[in-house]
């Protein structure tokens, strides 16, 4: 393959995201992460946002950015792939930075293969972790691999952008501070960038799937060791007494016993509650990916040697559902007390 | 009408291994199954097909010798064709390296009107290869689909994102990756297996493709794998066992009150 001079490309990306003209919460997050890489390597963070009119952008600064380029355009109010693309290579042409970073939603993981594969260059998903090469100044991407209990730390050697996507809320958001400041250009493409055979019809709420565990204080969650349907709802029978989300494993979702939207790990939600209860599962890398930042974790397994044990703060061995109605006893005295 | 489904042959358990020198996973032919989200994807071209007379369905998977019973399985739940991308030559292969080779082989097909694949792999669960496919035909994708309409010269899809649903309608050619929401996944019929038994699976290496081999396998590949490692997840745990009095859920109400989490 043809070398390319690594060293035009500098400065940090993170592609931001919008709906109805208002910022994404998970824009800020992206903003952790890419403040954290730029000031590893001394270079400026700006952040991408695509859509028409957007609210409170000067928001984008006070959380981090440095610049912030606003490509606006009525044909990026909805999001279709081509015309994103089309923009966000534009502007990496103009602009060469040496990594973006995107948030691994819908809308990031259809748009960064589209960028890598037209830029030829590489693309890692999911990303648990960035970090900055200090040696090589090569961002490190690491995330958890097939299956298993493994991860993998991924490199792009040769190519750049280096290009990511991380889960959302596996940062937190970066908070704001209004002194800060920055810069905010707005990007007027010729037409011709968003042109696209794609029509986009129209966007419907989906009413009957609000279950949004991500923002849950706490969460329950079960997996195989519940047994069966019926098993699990003692997952939910805690939830409910302690005001918390229920959350699964694959496994559990697959069983049926609860549906997709409780599904956590890397094929499901990341969360980061205040408080996580693991009851009866066994803590495979694919679920502690969407977990193990929560603050306190508790786990209640009748095997000494699950993996989950390793990640909490207090493990219970024994059989959950000879603990789990005790622990709900003890909750019920104290909520009557409080 | 042609339509192309793009099938990956996964582990049928967890247990993969990979070389711990080169970070490439490493693939038996034993306890395989085509990946869950391709069955999705091979019962909707199926699906399609049943409902007009003039589809060609075309089977493509990229992988070991060994994917060949994942391409007979496709022809015998009812895909016409299977095509087997195989070779050292594609070993090593990351999303980009891959999608370039498969996209080579779809465009050796000629005029392709549809192609659906799952939306992400069970073992490498990138996610990426399908757009990627797209990008290097030069083709529209789309992502995430929960439900597929054909009308004469395009298709309307629903996409399922984050707090609902999106209706997006796209000419042909276009590719689509679906969700598991799309549709129960087939069953082999007698005729299928029949079929199967059969049918001549070509295997096509880049004498057929004839790409640059810089652009293949690992050599094509702009990622590496820096190592792979098993995390480092612990925390200090405060371990107790169950023994039949509230003694241990005491304490662990204690431990949370004291977090103030509760």
């Amino acid at each position: 393959m043809p070398t390319m001079d690594l060293s035009n490309y500098k400065g940090v990306f993170v592609i931001g995201e919008q709906r109805d003209g208002k910022i994404h919460s998970v824009t800020y997050e992206l903003l952790t992460r890419g403040r954290a890489l730029a000031d590893d390597l001394g270079c400026q963070l700006s952040c991408v946002l695509l859509g028409d009119e957007i609210e409170n952008v000067q928001e984008v600064i006070y959380r981090g950015a440095d610049k912030v380029f606003h490509i606006k355009s009525p044909a990026l109010k909805n999001f279709l792939p081509r015309p994103y693309r089309n923009a966000i290579c534009r502007l990496v042409e103009e602009e060469k930075p040496e990594i973006i970073v995107a948030a691994a939603t819908t809308t990031g993981r259809t748009i960064m293969p589209l960028v890598a594969a037209r830029l030829n260059t590489g693309l890692t998903a999911d990303c648990t972790e960035l970090t900055i090469d200090p040696e090589t100044r090569i961002l490190l991407q690491t995330r958890p691999a097939i299956g298993g209990n493994i991860m993998a730390t991924i490199k792009t050697p040769n190519h750049r952008p280096q290009m990511a996507t991380v889960r959302p809320k596996s940062a937190k958001p970066a908070p704001a501070d209004p002194t800060r400041t920055g810069e905010i250009i707005v990007k007027e493409y010729d037409g011709a960038v968003f042109m696209t055979p794609e029509k986009f019809l129209r966007f419907v709420k989906d009413t009957t799937q609000q279950v949004n565990i991500e923002d849950a204080d706490i969460i329950v969650a079960g997996g195989k060791g519940m047994k069966s349907a019926e098993g699990f709802r003692l997952v939910e029978e805690l939830a409910e007494v302690l005001g918390a989300g229920v959350g699964a494993t694959r496994d559990a979702v697959e069983l049926g016993w609860t549906t997709y939207p409780h599904q956590i790990g890397l094929s499901g939600k990341t969360v980061s509650p205040k408080l996580y209860i693991a009851l009866g599962l066994s803590g495979k890398i694919q679920h502690m990916a969407g977990m193990q930042t929560s603050e306190v974790i508790v786990a209640i397994n009748k095997d000494p040697e699950a993996q989950i044990f390793k990640v909490a703060d207090f493990g219970i061995v024994g059989d959950v559902f000879e603990v789990v109605p005790m622990l709900i006893e003890a909750i019920k005295k104290i909520k009557a007390t409080a | 009408m042609n339509i192309v489904v793009l099938i990956k042959q996964v582990p049928g358990t967890d247990n993969v291994k990979m070389d711990p020198e080169t970070g490439v996973m490493i693939r038996s032919g034993k306890d395989t199954i085509i990946n869950p989200l391709d069955e999705n994807a091979l019962a909707e071209a199926v699906r399609i097909k049943n409902s007009r007379d003039d589809v060609k369905l075309t089977a493509i998977s990229m992988g070991p010798e060994s994917a060949m019973k994942a391409l007979k399985e496709a022809v015998a739940m009812g895909a016409d064709a299977g095509i087997l991308l195989s070779g050292r030559v594609f070993a090593g292969s990351d999303t980009i390296a891959t999608g370039r080779a498969l996209s080579a082989a779809i465009k050796k097909l000629g005029q392709v009107d549809l192609i659906i694949c799952g939306e992400r792999a069970t073992d490498g669960e990138t996610g990426q290869t399908g757009a990627m496919i797209a990008e290097f035909l030069d083709i529209p994708v789309q992502t995430y689909v929960s439900a597929l309409e054909v009308k004469d010269n395009s298709v309307i899809v629903k996409r399922t994102v984050e707090g609902g649903f999106e209706y997006v309608e796209v000419p042909f050619p276009v590719l689509v990756t679906v969700n598991k929401d799309i549709n129960e996944p087939g069953f082999p019929t007698l005729d299928g297996k029949l079929k199967a038994k059969q049918v001549e699976i070509p295997v096509w290496g880049n004498e057929e493709l004839g790409l640059d081999k810089s652009v293949l396998g690992l050599g094509g590949s702009p990622t590496r794998v820096v190592k792979v490692f098993s995390p480092k997840l612990s925390r200090d745990t405060i371990m107790r066992k169950a023994d039949g009095t509230t003694g241990p859920v005491d304490e662990l109400i204690q431990f949370l009150t004291g977090k103030e989490v509760l």
